[in-house]
């Protein structure tokens, strides 16, 4: 057997990470799709998304990896981990008819879909570009988003501070006077 | 396929990507809850914006444009959870439940 070379075996490691990353990222999604009990629906879904940041990061965007987390892991989870504790859902009369129905359409519209398309995937060809005119780094996404995409940067930061006010009026309309 | 070097091809990202979509429709007929129907959402925007990243990385000429649209995914994204929770905490309020099969009178 002849002796590996350090590159072959920094390849193969770093094949290896990708790998875990791709089947958290799939397991992840698996356990939030099928899992009964909402609270582990979200924390399949924190796996999920950590496992997409680490492909995030394979694909030499390690700013959107570090915003992965932070975002989504650090807040979207955390409110919808809230929402749950605030309107618990009971876990009595499950219709076992009307869930096995849906998970059987479910089933087979997403495995007919997924089928076709990574078919689609696999026979398409495509071409890379022929100069890439720069190197896709943070500095690089700092300066396109204030320039190129400047307006739709505003236009976001406006949503989100309507959002917060419509979130406040649409959960506290219901709110009634303590008697 | 060389195994070795599947972290540089298109294709496996592209096929995440699928699977990550597919998973979500499935849990989004499956599950019974709003919150359920919300994170099963959730996935099906994540493989959206990994297909982005991935063919921006491999086939843009630019490879910001991707960055800056998952970031934009990002935020509506976050915006969106917002909304659809307290509305989910507001329809709490007034039925008791959050499963979808008990919303279902209409009043007016």
């Amino acid at each position: 057997m002849s002796a590996v070379s350090p590159q072959d075996a920094a390849q193969a490691a770093a094949a290896l990470i990708f790998a875990g990353f791709a089947g958290l990222t799939v397991f992840g999604a698996i356990v939030a799709a099928v899992a009964r009990r909402l609270v582990r629906c979200v924390c399949g879904l924190a796996l999920s998304f950590m496992g997409l940041a680490g492909l995030y990061y394979f694909l030499h965007s390690p700013f959107l990896a570090l915003m992965q987390v932070l975002i989504y892991v650090g807040a979207i989870c955390v409110v919808i981990m809230f929402a749950l504790m605030l309107a618990e859902p009971h876990e009595e009369q499950i219709s076992r008819r009307r869930e096995l129905l849906g998970g059987a359409a479910g089933l087979l519209l997403a495995g007919a879909f997924a089928v076709a398309l990574i078919l689609l995937v696999g026979r398409a060809s495509w071409m890379p570009p022929a100069v890439q005119t720069n190197g896709g780094t943070v500095q690089d996404l700092g300066r396109a988003l204030l320039n190129r995409y400047g307006f739709a940067f505003e236009l976001i930061s406006a949503l989100l501070l309507l959002a917060i006010i419509g979130a406040l009026v649409v959960a506290r309309s219901g709110r009634r006077p303590k008697p | 396929m060389n195994w070795l070097l599947m972290n540089e091809s298109l294709q496996v990202y592209l096929v995440i990507g699928v699977l990550l979509l597919c998973i979500g429709l499935f849990g989004f007929f499956r599950q019974r809850t709003l919150v359920g129907m919300l994170i099963n959402g959730e996935l099906i925007l994540a493989g959206a914006s990994l297909n982005f990243m991935a063919f921006s990385h491999f086939l843009a000429p630019d490879p910001v444009t991707g960055q800056a649209f998952t970031l934009f995914i990002m935020g509506i994204a976050a915006a969106e959870a917002a909304i659809v929770l307290s509305i989910m905490i507001g329809v709490y309020r007034n039925y008791r439940s959050i499963e979808t099969e008990d919303l279902k009178d209409l009043e007016g």
